[in-house]
């Protein structure tokens, strides 16, 4: 078993939790990981990402090499598309559709879905509204791990303990809001496959 | 048993606490600032009462380290590499002293510059200091390398750096723990004279230093980190360097066609690479960082046989990835999309709320008719003010530079000349400047922004929190001439007439723009 995976989005959208819940569970799931993720001067608002890499054998590099990802699951669709030349041919694109501008020149919105689209296998949906439909307005990262959640070989109950153990210390309150958020997620993506 | 999810940094910081650690010293810079802080975070380092706070800058934080070997203790410093500049000199004078008990100089390189204001190879410092390096090229070699880092900076009385690169750092993977040491008892230096390096007692030991260089590289022969895997086909032997040994391993699904020596300790072990570079016919040489390992064995006259960096064969600058490792070993590429034309770079900026957004504005304005060039800056958040729509400064060079270059252009008659640093950078650097701008009377302007917090890093505590003005009295500036403002649009016309007042004024003024980081509040301020 192998899956490589790219997270994207911007600094301060919650993709390294969505990175720390799914390691948790492989870790839990006795597979080997790696994860890289960038710390420092792109938090201030830049593109982030990071490589996820699980697998039953070893693992050697950090970085996933380009045209090798089974998988970009991203929060924002131009960072979607920023990691397309690390997909796999047939790899699954998940992404949130709701654009993050915070850059003077972001691109024409129409164009940029189009692009998306372009993409064969592809889960695209407003993560936003789904979140705030559940009362969950900032667990928007978590309906994107919902969404993917059917792609990782890792059993759902497992990114569930997942949550529990990295909000664990948030309170109740903050674990049941995003165990709901990843349901939902799981949901939305079925009926954009239906 | 249960693997401990960990990033590089962390791997470092649980290995040293479990080799024996008693103290942690540093000054947060990416990508090294994990370590101190997963130290801070452990609960068994509050329960052994291990120190963890953070020091004023990198040198304090190695001379401090210093002082705990002293005392036979287990210590480490963090920094990243230019941090190293500023802990140079105690780090290369701490070759001579050498240590009581056990230290680590665990210093993170950030090579493509990611955040950072070079890519210098801190390798080079070790080569230069005569001192063991060690490189890990994982996780689990980062959590056991301590291990072996404390057990050879005690034999041998010497400080031992750990270089780590970005990637390492700031990646997780899972990481099994060893038998915990107990802590190294307090015990004065066997020889009361090991710390004295009058020019009587430091020439003896520089000779001892030397003589003891074949010692090390045999240790590099014998490392466990330091392994030869042979190959059946020797048209191309492979010498890997730490983190780059994974990129070759990935391209060759783990198993390498090639004789291939990985290399994970310095100084470089001699009897490994006699053997690859007698047995193969060339040898490509993948280091993460600069190509230290290739020039020592291309040497001056330039050994063809030896490729890499310097030839082309892998680019001169930046960081490795699996890719560009490929091209190198000269397999096919792999088959990648391209990026659509529409995605657009997205820099990092100014978070929105930011106070340093405020106090640039009003600064700008203040400083409308005085045109471009005047304004010296330094390192943290606010050097993002130097892009669009902002622009308002013009210089970033190094921790502290920015009073201090005013100063300069100040003396050779620029006027106005302008410094903006920040509160932790201040302490870190800014305090003896401003000490030489009062003596010499410097007709500057100095803008410390008070943040409240050292916030690049991650929400770190600010040294001079609480006491900026009465450092600044203290050294001499005019009480009348340190004007605390409030950075918030409300009060912008008052704070361009602050600011305008102050450029007028000959001599030296302070303006400290006090509003916290939007993020201190969000966040628990930490150590």
């Amino acid at each position: 078993m192998k899956k490589d995976i790219i997270l994207a989005g911007v600094g301060g959208q919650g993709i390294l939790s969505i990175a720390a819940i799914i390691g948790q569970a492989a870790i839990e799931s006795g597979l080997n990981l790696k994860q890289a993720e960038v710390h420092g001067m792109s938090q201030r608002g830049g593109d982030v990402q990071s490589h996820l890499r699980i697998s039953d054998q070893e693992i050697f590099s950090d970085l996933i090499p380009q045209g090798g990802a089974d998988l970009i699951i991203s929060v924002e669709p131009m960072e979607a598309l920023r990691y397309k030349p690390y997909l796999v041919g047939n790899g699954w694109l998940i992404t949130n559709t709701v654009t993050f501008k915070n850059i003077p020149n972001y691109p024409n919105e129409e164009k940029l879905l189009q692009d998306v689209k372009a993409i064969k296998n592809l889960i695209a949906f407003d993560a936003n509204k789904v979140a705030k439909d559940i009362g969950a307005a900032r667990s928007m990262n978590m309906v994107m791990l919902g969404a993917a959640s059917a792609y990782l070989d890792i059993p759902y109950e497992k990114l569930e303990n997942g949550i529990r153990t990295i909000f664990g210390r948030k309170g109740e309150e903050i674990v049941q809001a995003n165990l709901k958020a990843m349901k939902a997620g799981r949901y939305a993506a079925e009926e954009c496959l239906s | 048993m249960t693997k401990l999810l960990l990033l590089g940094d962390e791997a470092i910081a649980q290995g040293a606490l479990d080799a024996g650690l008693s103290g942690a010293y540093g000054y947060p810079g990416t990508p090294s600032t994990e370590i101190v802080e997963y130290v801070q975070r452990a609960e068994e380092a509050g329960k052994r009462n291990v120190h963890r706070t953070w020091s004023a800058n990198e040198k304090t934080a190695m001379e401090e380290a210093l002082g705990m070997s002293y005392a036979g203790k287990r210590v480490i410093v963090t920094m990243k590499h230019v941090g190293l500049n500023v802990a140079a000199d105690p780090y290369m004078n701490s070759a001579l002293t050498g240590a009581n008990g056990g230290i680590i100089v665990a210093v993170a390189d950030d090579p493509s510059m990611h955040s950072s204001q070079n890519e210098q190879d801190s390798r080079y410092y070790a080569k230069f200091a005569l001192l063991p390096a060690l490189e890990p090229s994982n996780q689990q070699e980062a959590y056991e390398m301590p291990f072996l880092a404390y057990e050879l900076s005690e034999k041998y009385h010497l400080p031992v750096m750990m270089r780590i690169t970005t990637r390492l750092a700031h990646s997780r993977a899972g990481v099994i723990r060893k038998e915990s040491i107990t802590e190294n008892s307090i015990q004065k230096p066997e020889n009361p004279d090991q710390f004295m390096l009058l020019p009587a007692f430091a020439r003896k030991k520089y000779n001892h230093l030397l003589s003891i260089q074949e010692d090390l590289m045999k240790e590099s022969e014998n490392s466990p980190f330091n392994k030869y895997t042979d190959g059946k086909d020797k048209s191309l032997g492979i010498i890997a360097c730490g983190l780059a040994y994974n990129y070759v391993m990935e391209n060759y699904a783990g198993i390498s066609p090639h004789p291939i020596l990985k290399i994970c300790q310095y100084p470089l072990p001699r009897k490994q690479i006699e053997k690859i570079v007698s047995e193969c016919d060339r040898i490509l040489v993948v280091e993460e960082g600069m190509p230290l390992v290739e020039e020592m064995l291309k040497g001056f006259l330039e050994n063809p046989k030896i490729i890499g960096r310097l030839d082309g064969t892998l680019p001169r600058a930046g960081e490795l990835n699996p890719k560009i490792v490929r091209k190198a070993l000269n397999l096919p590429e792999l088959e990648s999309m391209p990026q659509p034309e529409t995605v657009t770079g997205r820099p990092p900026a100014l978070c929105v709320g930011c106070p340093h957004a405020d106090s640039y504005k009003a600064l700008n304005e203040a400083m409308k008719e005085f045109g471009k060039c005047h304004v010296f800056s330094d390192i943290g958040c606010y050097t993002l003010g130097y892009l669009p729509p902002y622009k308002a400064i013009d210089t970033c060079v190094d921790m502290g530079a920015s009073i201090s270059m005013a100063i300069g252009a100040a003396d050779a008659g620029w006027f106005p000349a302008v410094a903006a640093i920040g509160d932790s950078t201040f302490g870190h650097s800014g305090i003896t400047p401003l000490l030489d701008a009062v003596l010499c009377k410097a007709n500057i302007v100095v803008i410390i922004l008070d943040n409240d917090i050292t916030a690049m890093t991650g929400m770190q505590y600010s040294q001079v929190n609480g006491r900026i003005e009465q450092i600044c009295m203290g050294i001499g500036v005019e009480k009348e001439h340190i004007r605390v403002i409030n950075p918030l649009s409300r009060h912008h016309e008052e704070n361009v007439k602050v600011f305008k007042e102050e450029i007028a004024y000959n001599g030296v003024s302070v303006v400290i723009p006090r509003r916290p980081c939007i993020h201190v509040y969000g966040k628990k301020k930490r150590i």
